[in-house]
Protein backbone atom coordinates (compact mmCIF):
# COMPACT_ATOMS: atom_id res chain seq x y z
CA UNK A 1 0.00 0.00 0.00
CA UNK A 2 1.10 3.33 -0.91
CA UNK A 3 0.34 6.29 0.82
CA UNK A 4 0.34 9.74 -0.45
CA UNK A 5 3.93 12.03 -0.17
CA UNK A 6 1.62 14.31 1.78
CA UNK A 7 0.79 11.70 4.40
CA UNK A 8 4.10 10.50 4.84
CA UNK A 9 5.32 14.29 5.65
CA UNK A 10 2.75 14.19 8.06
CA UNK A 11 3.34 10.99 9.71
CA UNK A 12 7.40 12.38 10.00
CA UNK A 13 6.19 15.80 11.07
CA UNK A 14 3.99 14.56 13.59
CA UNK A 15 6.26 11.94 14.89
CA UNK A 16 9.22 14.74 15.72
CA UNK A 17 6.11 16.28 17.86
CA UNK A 18 5.59 13.15 19.70
CA UNK A 19 9.48 13.07 20.58
CA UNK A 20 9.74 16.64 21.21
CA UNK A 21 6.51 17.20 23.43
CA UNK A 22 7.73 13.34 24.88
CA UNK A 23 10.86 15.07 25.91
CA UNK A 24 9.45 18.20 27.56
CA UNK A 25 7.16 15.75 29.81
CA UNK A 26 9.73 13.02 30.40
CA UNK A 27 12.13 15.68 31.85
CA UNK A 28 9.65 18.18 33.14
CA UNK A 29 11.47 18.75 36.64
CA UNK A 30 14.10 20.68 34.01
CA UNK A 31 11.56 22.09 31.67
CA UNK A 32 7.96 22.88 33.65
CA UNK A 33 9.40 23.84 37.09
CA UNK A 34 11.73 26.33 36.87
CA UNK A 35 10.01 29.02 34.86
CA UNK A 36 7.18 27.93 37.39
CA UNK A 37 9.49 28.96 40.25
CA UNK A 38 11.23 31.98 38.91
CA UNK A 39 7.99 33.45 37.95
CA UNK A 40 6.32 32.48 41.34
CA UNK A 41 9.48 34.76 42.99
CA UNK A 42 9.08 37.34 40.53
CA UNK A 43 5.04 37.85 41.61
CA UNK A 44 6.16 37.80 45.26
CA UNK A 45 9.06 40.20 44.84
CA UNK A 46 8.07 42.57 42.77
CA UNK A 47 4.32 41.88 42.33
CA UNK A 48 3.58 41.60 46.32
CA UNK A 49 6.33 43.22 47.96
CA UNK A 50 7.47 46.31 45.78
CA UNK A 51 4.08 46.38 43.75
CA UNK A 52 2.24 47.02 46.80
CA UNK A 53 3.98 50.13 46.96
CA UNK A 54 4.16 51.23 43.18
CA UNK A 55 -0.09 52.13 42.59
CA UNK A 56 -1.71 51.61 39.79
CA UNK A 57 -0.33 51.61 36.10
CA UNK A 58 -2.48 51.67 33.41
CA UNK A 59 -5.34 51.53 35.65
CA UNK A 60 -4.34 48.28 36.90
CA UNK A 61 -2.57 47.14 39.91
CA UNK A 62 1.27 46.96 39.35
CA UNK A 63 0.75 42.91 40.03
CA UNK A 64 -2.06 42.34 37.30
CA UNK A 65 0.17 45.01 34.95
CA UNK A 66 3.23 43.14 35.41
CA UNK A 67 1.61 39.30 34.98
CA UNK A 68 0.89 39.27 31.16
CA UNK A 69 4.03 40.65 31.02
CA UNK A 70 5.22 37.81 32.80
CA UNK A 71 3.33 35.09 30.95
CA UNK A 72 5.18 36.18 27.99
CA UNK A 73 8.28 36.28 29.00
CA UNK A 74 8.20 32.26 30.78
CA UNK A 75 6.77 31.57 27.20
CA UNK A 76 9.51 33.52 25.38
CA UNK A 77 12.69 31.97 26.97
CA UNK A 78 10.84 28.19 27.47
CA UNK A 79 10.04 27.97 23.77
CA UNK A 80 13.48 29.29 23.13
CA UNK A 81 15.16 26.66 25.02
CA UNK A 82 13.66 23.90 24.30
CA UNK A 83 14.47 24.00 20.70
CA UNK A 84 17.92 25.30 20.84
CA UNK A 85 18.66 22.53 23.82
CA UNK A 86 16.55 19.99 21.78
CA UNK A 87 18.17 20.57 18.47
CA UNK A 88 21.59 20.87 19.82
CA UNK A 89 21.53 18.15 21.71
CA UNK A 90 19.97 16.57 18.56
CA UNK A 91 23.74 17.89 16.48
CA UNK A 92 25.96 17.08 19.01
CA UNK A 93 24.91 13.05 19.43
CA UNK A 94 24.40 13.26 16.07
CA UNK A 95 21.13 11.92 15.62
CA UNK A 96 20.24 14.94 13.80
CA UNK A 97 21.48 12.73 10.98
CA UNK A 98 18.67 10.66 11.85
CA UNK A 99 16.15 13.31 10.24
CA UNK A 100 19.24 14.57 7.73
CA UNK A 101 19.36 10.59 6.01
CA UNK A 102 15.44 10.92 5.91
CA UNK A 103 12.65 12.03 2.83
CA UNK A 104 11.66 13.94 5.42
CA UNK A 105 11.31 18.08 3.63
CA UNK A 106 13.55 20.59 5.53
CA UNK A 107 10.08 22.47 6.40
CA UNK A 108 8.59 19.59 8.03
CA UNK A 109 11.91 19.42 10.40
CA UNK A 110 10.95 22.73 11.04
CA UNK A 111 7.55 22.82 11.32
CA UNK A 112 8.19 19.50 13.83
CA UNK A 113 10.79 21.41 15.74
CA UNK A 114 9.22 24.44 16.39
CA UNK A 115 5.91 22.90 17.49
CA UNK A 116 7.57 21.44 20.08
CA UNK A 117 9.04 24.56 20.84
CA UNK A 118 5.48 25.85 21.34
CA UNK A 119 3.71 23.54 22.95
CA UNK A 120 6.82 23.83 25.76
CA UNK A 121 6.05 27.69 25.58
CA UNK A 122 2.37 27.35 25.91
CA UNK A 123 2.69 24.49 28.59
CA UNK A 124 5.03 26.90 30.68
CA UNK A 125 2.81 29.62 30.23
CA UNK A 126 -0.22 27.81 31.50
CA UNK A 127 1.41 27.08 34.78
CA UNK A 128 2.81 30.70 35.25
CA UNK A 129 -0.87 31.76 34.68
CA UNK A 130 -2.31 29.54 36.71
CA UNK A 131 0.62 30.74 39.49
CA UNK A 132 -0.14 34.25 38.38
CA UNK A 133 -4.34 33.90 39.70
CA UNK A 134 -3.13 33.14 43.12
CA UNK A 135 -1.95 36.69 43.13
CA UNK A 136 -4.30 38.56 40.91
CA UNK A 137 -7.23 38.30 39.27
CA UNK A 138 -7.21 38.43 34.94
CA UNK A 139 -9.95 38.60 32.54
CA UNK A 140 -8.93 38.13 29.58
CA UNK A 141 -10.43 40.73 27.32
CA UNK A 142 -9.32 40.03 24.13
CA UNK A 143 -8.97 35.96 24.06
CA UNK A 144 -8.53 35.65 20.32
CA UNK A 145 -5.68 38.35 20.51
CA UNK A 146 -4.38 36.40 23.64
CA UNK A 147 -4.17 33.16 22.20
CA UNK A 148 -3.46 33.79 18.69
CA UNK A 149 -0.20 36.45 20.03
CA UNK A 150 0.74 33.93 22.47
CA UNK A 151 1.22 30.92 20.26
CA UNK A 152 2.96 33.27 17.35
CA UNK A 153 5.47 34.35 19.84
CA UNK A 154 5.98 31.12 20.98
CA UNK A 155 6.79 30.13 16.87
CA UNK A 156 8.92 33.52 16.46
CA UNK A 157 11.37 32.06 19.62
CA UNK A 158 11.38 28.59 18.50
CA UNK A 159 12.61 29.08 15.30
CA UNK A 160 15.57 31.61 16.81
CA UNK A 161 16.23 28.55 18.84
CA UNK A 162 16.57 26.67 15.83
CA UNK A 163 18.68 28.49 14.59
CA UNK A 164 20.81 29.36 16.94
CA UNK A 165 21.34 25.76 17.58
CA UNK A 166 22.36 25.23 13.95
CA UNK A 167 25.26 28.07 14.31
CA UNK A 168 26.00 26.17 17.71
CA UNK A 169 29.63 24.75 17.76
CA UNK A 170 29.47 23.76 21.61
CA UNK A 171 27.63 24.05 24.62
CA UNK A 172 28.37 27.91 25.58
CA UNK A 173 27.26 28.89 21.59
CA UNK A 174 23.32 27.61 23.08
CA UNK A 175 23.25 30.22 26.14
CA UNK A 176 25.14 32.99 24.63
CA UNK A 177 21.87 34.71 22.60
CA UNK A 178 19.56 33.83 25.93
CA UNK A 179 22.21 35.60 28.45
CA UNK A 180 23.28 38.38 26.29
CA UNK A 181 20.30 39.67 23.96
CA UNK A 182 16.97 37.52 24.98
CA UNK A 183 16.83 38.60 28.62
CA UNK A 184 18.10 42.41 28.08
CA UNK A 185 15.43 42.43 25.40
CA UNK A 186 12.76 40.90 27.75
CA UNK A 187 13.75 43.17 30.41
CA UNK A 188 13.71 45.94 28.57
CA UNK A 189 10.35 44.96 26.70
CA UNK A 190 7.84 46.75 28.64
CA UNK A 191 7.56 43.31 31.01
CA UNK A 192 7.55 46.31 34.37
CA UNK A 193 6.72 48.99 33.02
CA UNK A 194 4.83 50.97 30.49
CA UNK A 195 7.24 52.49 28.10
CA UNK A 196 5.10 55.86 28.39
CA UNK A 197 7.08 56.22 32.00
CA UNK A 198 10.47 56.11 29.89
CA UNK A 199 12.17 59.49 28.72
CA UNK A 200 11.03 60.22 25.31
CA UNK A 201 14.04 59.43 23.52
CA UNK A 202 14.00 56.18 25.29
CA UNK A 203 10.49 55.75 24.09
CA UNK A 204 11.68 55.84 20.74
CA UNK A 205 14.56 53.40 21.36
CA UNK A 206 12.30 50.91 23.16
CA UNK A 207 10.21 50.91 20.21
CA UNK A 208 13.12 49.25 18.38
CA UNK A 209 12.59 46.26 20.77
CA UNK A 210 10.24 43.82 19.03
CA UNK A 211 9.22 41.97 22.43
CA UNK A 212 7.91 45.16 23.79
CA UNK A 213 5.32 44.43 20.46
CA UNK A 214 4.71 40.88 21.51
CA UNK A 215 4.58 41.35 25.42
CA UNK A 216 2.18 44.63 24.92
CA UNK A 217 -0.20 42.78 22.58
CA UNK A 218 -0.50 39.73 24.71
CA UNK A 219 -1.13 42.87 27.82
CA UNK A 220 -3.59 44.32 25.60
CA UNK A 221 -5.58 40.72 24.77
CA UNK A 222 -5.56 40.24 28.88
CA UNK A 223 -6.47 43.44 29.84
CA UNK A 224 -7.29 45.44 27.43
CA UNK A 225 -4.27 48.53 27.42
CA UNK A 226 -1.31 48.62 25.39
CA UNK A 227 1.78 50.96 24.95
CA UNK A 228 1.36 49.84 21.22
CA UNK A 229 -0.93 49.70 18.25
CA UNK A 230 -2.13 45.70 18.12
CA UNK A 231 -1.69 46.13 14.00
CA UNK A 232 1.80 47.04 14.35
CA UNK A 233 2.43 44.22 17.10
CA UNK A 234 0.69 41.20 14.67
CA UNK A 235 3.05 42.80 11.92
CA UNK A 236 5.64 42.42 13.46
CA UNK A 237 5.32 39.10 14.62
CA UNK A 238 4.30 37.77 11.57
CA UNK A 239 7.39 39.49 9.62
CA UNK A 240 9.70 37.98 12.06
CA UNK A 241 7.95 34.49 11.56
CA UNK A 242 8.10 34.66 7.62
CA UNK A 243 11.73 36.09 7.97
CA UNK A 244 12.88 33.03 10.58
CA UNK A 245 11.01 30.88 8.43
CA UNK A 246 12.90 31.36 5.53
CA UNK A 247 16.06 31.44 7.28
CA UNK A 248 15.75 28.29 8.97
CA UNK A 249 14.91 27.09 5.29
CA UNK A 250 17.74 28.35 3.91
CA UNK A 251 19.93 27.15 6.39
CA UNK A 252 19.10 23.28 6.37
CA UNK A 253 18.95 23.15 2.46
CA UNK A 254 22.75 24.62 2.57
CA UNK A 255 23.35 22.39 5.49
CA UNK A 256 25.29 24.95 7.42
CA UNK A 257 26.36 23.50 10.73
CA UNK A 258 24.78 20.45 9.49
CA UNK A 259 26.55 18.94 7.05
CA UNK A 260 30.11 19.26 5.89
CA UNK B 1 18.97 -1.04 -13.41
CA UNK B 2 21.96 0.58 -11.18
CA UNK B 3 20.80 0.45 -7.54
CA UNK B 4 23.78 3.21 -7.49
CA UNK B 5 25.27 5.17 -10.35
CA UNK B 6 28.12 7.54 -9.40
CA UNK B 7 29.42 9.56 -12.04
CA UNK B 8 32.95 12.00 -12.11
CA UNK B 9 32.16 12.39 -7.64
CA UNK B 10 34.46 15.33 -6.60
CA UNK B 11 34.68 16.42 -2.74
CA UNK B 12 36.78 19.72 -1.58
CA UNK B 13 36.50 20.56 1.95
CA UNK B 14 36.56 24.20 2.88
CA UNK B 15 39.81 23.89 4.22
CA UNK B 16 41.13 23.02 0.35
CA UNK B 17 41.48 19.09 1.21
CA UNK B 18 40.24 17.21 -1.97
CA UNK B 19 38.76 13.88 -0.33
CA UNK B 20 37.47 12.63 -3.74
CA UNK B 21 38.89 13.20 -7.20
CA UNK B 22 36.65 12.13 -9.76
CA UNK B 23 35.26 8.67 -8.77
CA UNK B 24 32.97 6.63 -10.89
CA UNK B 25 31.37 3.50 -9.12
CA UNK B 26 28.15 1.79 -10.08
CA UNK B 27 26.06 -1.60 -8.05
CA UNK B 28 23.88 -3.25 -9.69
CA UNK B 29 20.20 -4.10 -8.09
CA UNK B 30 21.18 -6.99 -5.79
CA UNK B 31 24.43 -7.05 -5.53
CA UNK B 32 26.48 -7.49 -2.90
CA UNK B 33 29.65 -4.40 -2.80
CA UNK B 34 32.29 -3.39 -1.09
CA UNK B 35 34.36 0.16 -1.37
CA UNK B 36 38.13 -0.86 0.13
CA UNK B 37 40.12 1.74 0.97
CA UNK B 38 42.77 2.63 3.88
CA UNK B 39 41.72 5.66 6.32
CA UNK B 40 41.56 8.73 5.20
CA UNK B 41 40.85 7.10 1.00
CA UNK B 42 37.15 8.93 0.88
CA UNK B 43 35.04 5.97 1.61
CA UNK B 44 33.01 7.95 4.68
CA UNK B 45 32.97 10.91 2.71
CA UNK B 46 31.45 9.07 -0.50
CA UNK B 47 29.17 7.10 1.71
CA UNK B 48 28.17 10.52 3.20
CA UNK B 49 27.28 12.52 -0.37
CA UNK B 50 25.26 9.34 -1.44
CA UNK B 51 23.17 9.91 2.05
CA UNK B 52 23.05 13.69 2.15
CA UNK B 53 25.08 14.34 4.66
CA UNK B 54 28.02 16.00 2.63
CA UNK B 55 27.21 18.16 0.41
CA UNK B 56 29.31 17.11 -3.17
CA UNK B 57 31.39 19.77 -4.96
CA UNK B 58 30.20 18.38 -8.34
CA UNK B 59 29.69 15.14 -9.86
CA UNK B 60 26.49 13.65 -10.08
CA UNK B 61 24.98 10.13 -8.25
CA UNK B 62 21.83 8.37 -8.89
CA UNK B 63 20.27 5.86 -6.87
CA UNK B 64 17.90 3.59 -8.23
CA UNK B 65 18.02 6.07 -11.07
CA UNK B 66 16.62 9.30 -8.74
CA UNK B 67 19.33 12.11 -9.31
CA UNK B 68 20.42 13.55 -5.80
CA UNK B 69 20.19 16.55 -7.50
CA UNK B 70 16.81 16.46 -8.52
CA UNK B 71 14.84 14.24 -6.42
CA UNK B 72 16.52 13.82 -3.24
CA UNK B 73 13.67 12.70 -1.55
CA UNK B 74 13.25 9.58 -4.13
CA UNK B 75 16.59 8.71 -3.32
CA UNK B 76 16.74 9.04 0.56
CA UNK B 77 13.97 6.30 0.41
CA UNK B 78 15.46 3.78 -1.35
CA UNK B 79 18.40 3.78 0.88
CA UNK B 80 19.50 2.65 4.63
CA UNK B 81 22.23 3.69 6.08
CA UNK B 82 24.01 2.26 9.16
CA UNK B 83 26.90 4.79 10.14
CA UNK B 84 30.78 3.92 11.21
CA UNK B 85 29.78 5.95 14.39
CA UNK B 86 27.05 5.50 17.03
CA UNK B 87 24.20 8.21 16.04
CA UNK B 88 21.40 7.52 18.19
CA UNK B 89 20.32 9.41 21.17
CA UNK B 90 21.99 7.36 23.85
CA UNK B 91 18.79 8.39 26.12
CA UNK B 92 15.82 7.00 24.38
CA UNK B 93 14.52 3.57 24.58
CA UNK B 94 15.74 0.61 21.92
CA UNK B 95 11.50 0.74 20.35
CA UNK B 96 11.32 4.13 20.24
CA UNK B 97 14.65 4.88 18.04
CA UNK B 98 13.16 2.52 15.24
CA UNK B 99 9.96 3.45 15.65
CA UNK B 100 10.88 7.06 15.55
CA UNK B 101 13.08 6.36 12.34
CA UNK B 102 10.14 4.59 10.36
CA UNK B 103 7.96 7.78 11.16
CA UNK B 104 10.72 10.36 10.02
CA UNK B 105 10.10 7.90 6.68
CA UNK B 106 6.15 8.37 6.60
CA UNK B 107 5.14 4.88 8.00
CA UNK B 108 2.18 4.89 10.14
CA UNK B 109 2.80 4.35 13.67
CA UNK B 110 1.18 1.25 13.62
CA UNK B 111 3.20 -0.73 10.50
CA UNK B 112 6.18 1.34 12.33
CA UNK B 113 5.89 -1.16 15.87
CA UNK B 114 5.08 -4.18 13.88
CA UNK B 115 8.31 -3.60 11.88
CA UNK B 116 10.22 -2.62 14.74
CA UNK B 117 8.82 -6.49 16.72
CA UNK B 118 10.28 -7.87 13.09
CA UNK B 119 13.89 -6.49 13.00
CA UNK B 120 14.52 -6.37 16.86
CA UNK B 121 13.56 -10.06 16.90
CA UNK B 122 15.67 -10.72 13.87
CA UNK B 123 18.90 -8.94 15.26
CA UNK B 124 18.41 -10.59 18.43
CA UNK B 125 17.38 -7.34 20.26
CA UNK B 126 13.58 -7.87 21.21
CA UNK B 127 14.73 -8.78 24.76
CA UNK B 128 15.79 -5.18 25.05
CA UNK B 129 13.59 -3.27 23.52
CA UNK B 130 12.24 -0.88 26.67
CA UNK B 131 15.91 -0.63 27.75
CA UNK B 132 17.92 3.17 27.10
CA UNK B 133 19.98 2.83 24.06
CA UNK B 134 23.42 3.81 25.86
CA UNK B 135 23.19 0.54 28.08
CA UNK B 136 23.53 -2.09 25.47
CA UNK B 137 27.15 -3.70 24.40
CA UNK B 138 29.12 -2.11 21.16
CA UNK B 139 28.03 -5.07 19.49
CA UNK B 140 24.38 -4.54 19.88
CA UNK B 141 24.75 -0.88 19.11
CA UNK B 142 25.58 -1.77 15.61
CA UNK B 143 22.86 -3.92 15.22
CA UNK B 144 20.62 -1.46 16.60
CA UNK B 145 21.66 0.53 13.77
CA UNK B 146 20.84 -1.96 11.00
CA UNK B 147 17.36 -2.65 12.56
CA UNK B 148 17.08 1.31 12.62
CA UNK B 149 18.54 1.16 8.87
CA UNK B 150 16.06 -1.64 7.76
CA UNK B 151 12.63 -0.05 9.37
CA UNK B 152 11.84 1.27 6.48
CA UNK B 153 12.67 -1.54 4.31
CA UNK B 154 15.16 0.10 2.03
CA UNK B 155 16.25 -1.36 -1.51
CA UNK B 156 19.78 -0.17 -0.67
CA UNK B 157 21.61 -0.85 2.46
CA UNK B 158 24.96 1.09 2.78
CA UNK B 159 27.03 -0.15 5.81
CA UNK B 160 30.46 2.00 7.30
CA UNK B 161 32.37 -0.46 8.57
CA UNK B 162 29.45 -2.26 10.22
CA UNK B 163 31.61 -4.50 12.16
CA UNK B 164 34.63 -2.37 13.43
CA UNK B 165 35.54 -2.79 17.29
CA UNK B 166 32.93 -6.23 17.58
CA UNK B 167 33.64 -10.11 18.38
CA UNK B 168 34.38 -12.33 16.06
CA UNK B 169 31.30 -14.49 17.52
CA UNK B 170 28.79 -10.69 16.62
CA UNK B 171 31.00 -10.48 13.15
CA UNK B 172 30.13 -13.74 11.80
CA UNK B 173 26.22 -13.56 12.64
CA UNK B 174 26.55 -9.72 11.44
CA UNK B 175 27.58 -11.18 8.16
CA UNK B 176 25.11 -14.47 8.01
CA UNK B 177 22.06 -11.82 8.47
CA UNK B 178 23.55 -9.27 5.69
CA UNK B 179 23.86 -12.43 3.57
CA UNK B 180 20.69 -13.64 4.52
CA UNK B 181 18.55 -10.00 3.54
CA UNK B 182 21.11 -9.79 0.34
CA UNK B 183 19.55 -12.95 -1.04
CA UNK B 184 16.24 -11.64 -0.10
CA UNK B 185 16.83 -8.69 -2.48
CA UNK B 186 18.37 -5.75 -0.97
CA UNK B 187 21.41 -4.44 -2.15
CA UNK B 188 24.17 -3.87 0.16
CA UNK B 189 27.45 -1.91 0.19
CA UNK B 190 29.79 -1.54 2.78
CA UNK B 191 33.16 -0.46 3.10
CA UNK B 192 35.73 -2.47 5.50
CA UNK B 193 38.47 -2.63 7.66
CA UNK B 194 38.60 -6.83 7.20
CA UNK B 195 39.16 -7.65 3.95
CA UNK B 196 38.68 -11.26 4.63
CA UNK B 197 34.78 -9.43 5.18
CA UNK B 198 34.60 -8.20 1.83
CA UNK B 199 36.09 -11.67 0.59
CA UNK B 200 33.46 -13.58 2.22
CA UNK B 201 30.32 -11.38 1.24
CA UNK B 202 30.97 -9.76 -1.81
CA UNK B 203 30.75 -10.28 -5.26
CA UNK B 204 32.07 -7.20 -6.54
CA UNK B 205 35.12 -4.80 -5.07
CA UNK B 206 36.17 -1.35 -5.49
CA UNK B 207 39.76 -0.25 -4.18
CA UNK B 208 39.45 3.19 -3.06
CA UNK B 209 42.89 5.49 -2.29
CA UNK B 210 43.36 8.94 -1.98
CA UNK B 211 40.01 9.90 -3.71
CA UNK B 212 40.44 7.59 -6.72
CA UNK B 213 39.28 4.45 -7.13
CA UNK B 214 42.43 2.64 -8.19
CA UNK B 215 40.42 -0.92 -8.83
CA UNK B 216 36.96 -2.39 -9.44
CA UNK B 217 35.26 -5.48 -10.71
CA UNK B 218 33.87 -8.80 -9.42
CA UNK B 219 35.97 -10.08 -6.81
CA UNK B 220 36.61 -13.16 -8.07
CA UNK B 221 38.37 -11.17 -11.45
CA UNK B 222 40.07 -8.90 -9.07
CA UNK B 223 41.93 -11.98 -7.11
CA UNK B 224 42.90 -13.88 -10.22
CA UNK B 225 44.94 -10.69 -11.20
CA UNK B 226 47.08 -11.49 -7.80
CA UNK B 227 50.35 -13.16 -9.32
CA UNK B 228 51.69 -14.87 -5.99
CA UNK B 229 49.99 -15.93 -2.83
CA UNK B 230 52.33 -16.10 0.63
CA UNK B 231 51.84 -19.42 2.75
CA UNK B 232 53.15 -19.84 6.13
CA UNK B 233 54.00 -23.44 7.01
CA UNK B 234 54.15 -24.83 10.30
CA UNK B 235 56.74 -27.81 10.80
CA UNK B 236 56.85 -30.53 13.00
CA UNK B 237 60.57 -30.52 13.23
CA UNK B 238 62.79 -27.55 14.20
CA UNK B 239 65.24 -26.50 11.47
CA UNK B 240 68.96 -25.07 11.58
CA UNK B 241 69.20 -23.37 8.12
CA UNK B 242 66.78 -22.45 5.43
CA UNK B 243 66.01 -25.22 3.30
CA UNK B 244 67.09 -25.06 -0.70
CA UNK B 245 63.31 -25.48 -2.55
CA UNK B 246 64.05 -24.35 -5.91
CA UNK B 247 62.33 -21.72 -7.97
CA UNK B 248 60.50 -20.33 -4.28
CA UNK B 249 60.98 -17.32 -2.43
CA UNK B 250 61.70 -18.68 1.01
CA UNK B 251 62.38 -17.14 4.87
CA UNK B 252 62.30 -18.46 8.00
CA UNK B 253 60.56 -16.73 10.38
CA UNK B 254 61.38 -19.36 13.59
CA UNK B 255 62.87 -23.53 14.37
CA UNK B 256 59.77 -24.56 12.82
CA UNK B 257 57.89 -21.81 10.78
CA UNK B 258 58.61 -20.87 6.96
CA UNK B 259 57.25 -18.54 4.49
CA UNK B 260 57.25 -19.47 1.15
CA UNK B 261 55.72 -17.49 -1.72
CA UNK B 262 54.38 -19.40 -4.61
CA UNK B 263 53.40 -17.69 -7.81
CA UNK B 264 51.14 -18.39 -10.34
CA UNK B 265 52.87 -20.35 -12.90
CA UNK B 266 53.78 -23.10 -9.53
CA UNK B 267 52.15 -25.13 -7.85
CA UNK B 268 52.20 -26.45 -3.92
CA UNK B 269 52.21 -29.71 -5.36
CA UNK B 270 55.44 -29.19 -6.59
CA UNK B 271 56.79 -27.23 -3.17
CA UNK B 272 54.90 -30.00 -0.88
CA UNK B 273 57.63 -32.65 -3.22
CA UNK B 274 60.37 -30.69 -2.71
CA UNK B 275 59.70 -30.42 0.86
CA UNK B 276 59.12 -34.11 1.14
CA UNK B 277 62.75 -35.26 -0.28
CA UNK B 278 64.38 -32.90 2.05
CA UNK B 279 62.20 -35.19 4.95
CA UNK B 280 60.87 -31.71 6.22
CA UNK B 281 57.43 -32.40 7.34
CA UNK B 282 54.64 -29.75 7.50
CA UNK B 283 51.79 -29.73 9.95
CA UNK B 284 49.56 -27.15 9.08
CA UNK B 285 49.64 -24.41 5.99
CA UNK B 286 48.06 -21.16 5.91
CA UNK B 287 47.93 -18.38 3.78
CA UNK B 288 50.07 -15.44 5.60
CA UNK B 289 47.43 -12.47 5.12
CA UNK B 290 44.06 -13.15 2.81
CA UNK B 291 44.12 -12.86 -1.17
CA UNK B 292 41.99 -9.75 -1.07
CA UNK B 293 44.52 -8.35 1.75
CA UNK B 294 47.32 -9.03 -0.11
CA UNK B 295 46.04 -7.70 -3.66
CA UNK B 296 44.63 -4.42 -1.66
CA UNK B 297 48.03 -3.92 -0.24
CA UNK B 298 49.97 -4.31 -3.46
CA UNK B 299 47.40 -1.98 -5.00
CA UNK B 300 47.91 0.73 -2.49
CA UNK B 301 51.41 0.56 -2.36
CA UNK B 302 51.21 0.56 -6.16
CA UNK B 303 53.11 -2.99 -6.24
CA UNK B 304 50.33 -3.68 -8.35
Amino acid sequence: MRISRFRENYIGFQTIVIKEVGRVLRIWIQTLVPPAITMTLYFIIFGSLIGSRVGQLGGFSYMAYIAPGLIMMSVITSSYANVVSSFFGAKFGRHVEELLVSPLPNYMIVLGYVAGGVVRGLLVGILVTVIALFFTRLHMVHPFVTLSVVILTAVVFSLGGLINAVFAKKFDDVTIVPTFILTPLTYLGGVFYSINMLPVVWQHIARANPILYMVNAFRYGILGVSDIGIGTAYAIILFSIIGLFSFSLYLLHNGVGLRS
Amino acid sequence: MNALSIHNLVKTYKNGTQALKGIDFEVQEGEFSALLGPNGAGKTTAIGIITSLVNKTSGTVKVFDYDIDTEIERAKSCIGLVPQEINFNQFEKISDIVINQAGFYGIPRRLAKQRTEKYLKQLSLWDKRDDISRTLSGGMKRRLMIARALVHEPKLLILDEPTAGVDIEVRRSMWMFLKKINKEGITIILTTHYLEEAEDLCRRVAIIDKGRIIEQGRTRDLLAKLHTETFVLNLREPLQQVPPLDGYAVTQVDDTTLEVEVNKSQDVNMLFGLLSQQHIQVTSMRNKVNRLEELFVRLVEGKG
